[in-house]
């Protein structure tokens, strides 16, 4: 479970996060949702330590990363998982080498059972026969999966996605979401997902944090999301015919 | 306020060196990345430094006969004064101001892409000293390698003033090998080479400092790439004057 309390973060003058508590539990699909500029990243590095925070705290099951040495922080980092928005593979490194590099940095495992947990891996993101591969002979849905196989080699207990299926096609972009909630739940990850496609918001929001100019604006499920008059969720959300004919739908039931 | 960039530089490429020469989290992974930076930044780099030799060696030897014309003066000198200038000036400096171009450009544009593209984000979040794992290696790769280019470019340049000076009948062989061979000091090889690893070491850390803290897109890091060329270059003559007074001062 990730705990944030009060989190704040300034660049110079500007205040981007100004004081962010949410819970993340595991096992379930916990979105972060908000409009361009409300600090989904911002907040979304601060969790991961990318960004140092200015108050407040993160804890990661009761462990709070700032009172931690950096050799238990290290440890602590080879806990979590991540998935980038544009796959952050390594251009020089096959799939095979991408998905293995965790596991060649912080195990001790013989070669044979790293290709097996490679295998294993891309087996669980339903990719086969790529291993030998190099990430810009792949589409744009297979590096996500890759990077997910990659996420998830080190048996990570947390799990985080910057805009996990941007710039995917509408059916690509659901198989993600299904793969990274399933995987979350099959492991019993705590997954942090940072998004603005609706889609995943109805596919898979277990768990829902509405940004707005650095502050939680709302929290709820994704079928809390048809029945709450919260003016900041209603117009983030409802903003298309269909989404509305959708929630009107779900009222009327 | 151009002192206040410098000394901001400065003190951020000195933190930047203190991440990378920290213990690696695991010494195989980078033995592996440091064979792989011997192949890119030295194997890759021997056909530009040889050709450049071969031919530069020919040109001064050519300029240095038509330069000393006096019949007083004996043929083997023009051999004296290629040697002195091959390996005390052109193979480490000038050769290490080609690698600065060659090397840093590349080390600075493959560190800058890896930062847009949040490669090294991922190295980080991995628990990785992303700084120690990708530049480490480079730097050591290069301070190891580059003295073996210097040397082979100091033969080649020897030989293509040979080669030069016997096509052109301004010096005959036996004058050329006995003017190499004529008052040589084994002590410029030892400054020579002592120059080409502070100049190895200028150029990987430089370009990787400029690579590295990349902030933006496609144009920043092509403005990383060449702020690398040309900041080695002028550390490299810098540190040229300041070695030169210090080792034959």
């Amino acid at each position: 479970m990730i705990e944030v309390r009060e989190l704040r973060k300034s660049f110079g003058a500007q205040e981007v996060l100004k004081g962010i508590s949410a819970n993340f539990e595991p096992g379930k699909a916990n979105l972060i949702i908000g409009q361009s500029g409300s600090g989904k990243t911002v907040f979304l590095k601060s969790l991961l330590g990318l960004y140092p925070i200015d108050s407040g705290s993160i804890l990661f099951d009761e462990r709070d990363l700032d009172a931690l040495d950096r050799k238990e922080r290290q440890s602590v980092r080879q806990e979590m998982g991540m998935v980038f928005q544009y796959s952050a593979l390594f251009d020089s490194l096959t799939v095979e080498e991408n998905v293995m590099f965790p596991l060649n940095m912080f195990t001790e495992q013989t070669l044979g059972e790293k290709k097996d947990r490679v295998d294993f891996c891309l087996k669980r993101v339903n990719l086969e026969g790529v291993n030998a591969k190099f990430p810009a002979e792949l589409s744009g849905g297979m590096k996500k999966r890759v990077a997910i196989a990659r996420a998830i080699a080190l048996n990570p207990r947390y799990l985080f996605c910057d805009e996990p299926n941007s710039g995917l096609d509408p059916r690509t972009a659901v198989v993600i979401d299904n793969l990274i909630k399933e995987i979350a739940e099959e492991f019993n990850i705590t997954t942090v997902i940072n998004t603005h496609d609706m889609n995943s918001v109805m596919e898979i929001g277990d768990h829902i944090v509405l940004l707005k100019d650095g502050l939680k604006a709302w929290e709820g499920s994704r079928h809390d999301i048809f029945h709450t008059e919260q003016p900041d969720i209603v117009d983030f959300v409802f903003t298309s015919e269909l989404f509305k004919t959708i929630r009107k739908a779900n009222r009327a039931e | 306020m151009l002192l206040n960039t410098v000394f901001k530089t400065t003190g951020a490429y000195v933190l930047l060196m203190l991440r990378v020469f920290r213990r690696p989290e695991k010494l195989k992974v980078y033995t592996k990345a440091l064979m792989r930076e011997i192949d890119l930044l030295g194997l890759d780099s021997v056909a530009i430094v040889s050709i450049i030799s071969i031919f530069v060696g020919a040109v001064v030897t050519i300029q240095t006969a038509l330069n000393l014309e006096d019949p007083l003066i004996p043929d083997y000198y023009i051999a004296i004064a290629t040697r002195e200038s091959i390996i005390l000036e052109f193979s480490p400096t000038m050769v290490s101001l080609i690698l600065a171009g060659k090397v840093g450009s590349n080390i600075a544009s493959t560190l800058g892409t890896m930062r847009v593209s949040e490669q090294i984000d991922a190295l980080e979040v991995m628990g990785v000293n992303s700084a120690s794992y990708l530049i480490m290696p480079k730097i050591v790769a290069s301070m190891l390698y580059n003295p073996f280019l210097i040397v082979i470019s100091m033969f080649l340049g020897i030989l293509g003033g040979y080669i030069a000076g016997n096509l052109t009948g301004m010096v005959a062989p036996v004058d050329y090998v006995l003017g190499i061979q004529l008052g040589f000091k084994s002590y410029y090889i030892a400054y020579s080479l002592t120059k080409t690893v502070v100049f190895a070491f200028l150029i990987t850390s430089i370009a990787s400092y400029a690579g590295y803290t990349v902030q933006g897109g496609a144009v920043e890091v092509g403005v990383a790439s060449t702020r690398a060329v040309v900041s080695a270059s002028v550390a490299i003559i810098v540190a040229n004057y300041l070695l030169t007074q210090l080792l034959l001062g």
